[in-house]
């Protein structure tokens, strides 16, 4: 069974990669997880400075989900660049760097920064968080901003860029394909949905932020949705993600047009989760005679069923 | 190395009507796990409770010829995943991850070890006043609670050859009051020759007093923090406490990995 897919020219093992600000720096999980298993990892999001982030409390749990508030702490591209990249390299680890930035300018640094160093596979490109006040989602809430960061980015480095997107836009295809437009080797969607949630007794906010982003199996059908229109919009592949708890999560987004997908707040319930996913995957496969997973991607059957049982 | 166990519930016994003792087939863990450690527990199936909580280990259980078998974990119902946590029957499956964290540094005699803890807070000092007294470290635990129906494990402490100092906030058993009120009158009547370990797990507002304790006295003390927890592993960053760096600034520390438990005197007690 062949389960490699490519993003731009880079070749991945399998699909399944851990998502940014779910993963740490990798390192964390390196004694728990063989590292070079997964299609890849995600770094948590970078950069140039180090970042302490908001204050606690920065997560509550929702009904089939969570709402976090992180803030992006941080070590900075730098010392991530220092001091985890090395173990990541010697752990045979697929490294993407979730690049941030407050300016154009910052936004080309982390990307250099990253870029000279050996061990880094690709850049994802957070143009998506919701929990800061300058930079990220500025950029990624118009068709411009997203334009103008990857093609800045595209003149800064060879390595893959993936802009990942945010689902707090009306027409989250139109942002996949100034994506594209402006260079993109791909795109990686969703990021969380901005959320709320207040303690009633106290009439306080749950978080320190006051706002933050949902995540985890309750946004899972929106961000399925996305994936789809995202597929049928660009030619560039499409990387999928929202509340991905289990084989046929993953499976539902790699038919909805995901080309690999991110796992991110599962990997908070079952850190084990990984070699679940694969098996999972091997098995539907096995089942449904698929040699290779890419045949899988964007295979969605929306042909008119068979009328009978209107009938009957 | 943390593992996850499906634990078979051995035992559920009810403290009151809030508190009880879950006991769990757990030997992997029980093998292993140090006083202070903690485990990441989730007591349903499904995403509703999703996230797992962090709870202190509570007991180590040992079969008859003394080899550990299993753990407990001591637990106030507050939400729906203690409430599950309060009604789980004999033979349930609770998925358990752990051991996890930094444990408390354990002294050793001349030092004194004197414990602190509030309510629910008493979960680690089951098998830290073991460590201790195994060591023949004299050891007092400060305990404190709403009411004298909430002070668990009494005879457990005693039969260590724990002293107990007892407060409650009606006054019901022991001294009315806080915790605090008796800690700060015996450091104050202590010899400053006498070297003695703080230990401190509870509310937030009991650790901050009882750091600024430690402090006023020039006692060192660890504190075993409680934070709202995504993933115990360091991958979320949710748990983070401001403590001071070797750079004399504050950082954002995840309390997972790097606690639960901390040097109070660095803390930034907000």
């Amino acid at each position: 069974m062949d389960l490699s897919v490519k993003i731009g020219a880079l070749l991945l093992k399998n699909p399944l990669i851990a998502a940014s600000g779910c993963f740490g720096y990798g390192v964390e999980y390196a004694d728990i997880v063989d590292l070079s298993t997964l299609g890849a990892i995600v770094s948590k999001g970078l950069f140039l400075a180090p970042r302490e982030g908001h204050p606690a409390p920065r997560i509550v749990e929702t009904p089939a989900g969570m709402l976090n508030a992180i803030g992006l702490q941080g070590i900075g591209a730098r010392r991530f660049v220092d001091e985890k990249l090395p173990e990541l390299r010697a752990r045979g680890a697929t490294v993407f760097v979730n690049v941030c930035g407050t300016t154009l300018d910052e936004y080309v640094e982390v990307s250099r920064v990253v870029s000279d160093a050996e061990g880094v596979h690709a850049i994802e490109l957070n143009i998506s968080c919701p929990n800061i006040k300058e930079g990220g989602i500025q950029f990624g809430c118009s068709l411009n901003g997203t334009f103008d960061v990857v093609s800045a980015v595209r003149k800064a480095t060879r390595l893959p860029i993936i802009p990942k997107l945010t689902p707090n836009v009306t027409d989250v295809a139109s942002f996949a394909r100034a994506a594209e437009e402006a260079g993109a080797d791909a795109v990686s969607l969703v990021n969380t949905f901005l959320a709320m949630v207040i303690d009633v007794e106290t009439r306080r906010p749950k978080i320190s932020n006051v706002v933050g982003g949902l995540s985890g199996p309750a946004i899972r059908p929106i961000a399925v949705r996305m994936v789809h229109e995202c597929r049928q919009t660009v030619k560039i592949p499409v990387i999928g993600m929202g509340g991905i708890a289990d084989a046929r999560d993953a499976l539902e987004f790699m038919i909805a047009g995901a080309t690999a997908v991110e796992v991110g707040t599962a990997n908070f319930v079952d850190p084990f989760i990984w070699s679940k996913l694969l098996d999972g995957i091997e098995d539907y496969m096995r089942r449904h005679g698929i040699a290779r997973v890419v045949d899988l991607v964007g295979s969605l059957d929306t042909r008119a069923k068979d009328t009978e049982w209107i009938s009957s | 190395m943390p593992v996850d166990v499906a634990a078979r519930v051995v035992e559920n016994r009810p403290l009151s009507r809030d508190y009880n003792v879950l006991s769990l087939d757990a030997p992997a863990i029980a093998a292993v796990a140090a006083p202070g450690q903690f485990l990441m527990v989730k007591p349903g199936a499904g995403s509703d409770p999703l996230l797992r909580r962090p709870f202190s280990v509570f007991e180590i259980l040992r079969g008859a010829n003394g080899a550990p078998i299993g753990i407990s974990i001591l637990s106030k119902r507050i939400g729906p995943s203690t409430r599950l946590i309060y009604d789980a029957r004999e033979g349930h499956r609770v998925d358990c991850l752990g051991p996890l964290g930094r444990p408390f540094t354990v002294v050793d005699p001349p030092s004194d070890a004197w414990m602190v803890a509030g309510g629910v807070g008493l979960a680690p000092f089951a098998t830290l006043a073991q460590a201790v007294r195994a060591r023949s470290v004299r050891t007092t635990l400060f305990y404190g609670a709403r009411t004298g129906a909430e002070l668990f494990y009494l005879d457990f402490f005693r039969a260590l050859g724990v002293e107990l100092v007892l407060t409650t906030e009606d006054g019901s058993t022991g001294e009315r009051g806080r915790v605090i009120a008796p800690l700060d009158r015996l450091l104050g009547s202590r010899s400053p020759r006498s070297p003695v370990m703080l230990y401190a797990c509870g509310p937030e507002g009991m650790l901050a007093a009882t750091a600024r304790t430690a402090i006023a006295h020039g006692r060192p003390c660890q504190v075993s923090v409680e934070r709202v927890m995504g993933c115990g592993l360091g991958g979320c960053y949710s748990c983070v406490v401001p403590m001071r760096g070797e750079d004399g600034r504050y950082h954002h520390v995840r309390s997972c990995i790097s606690g639960p438990v901390l040097a109070a005197d660095r803390i930034r007690w907000d």
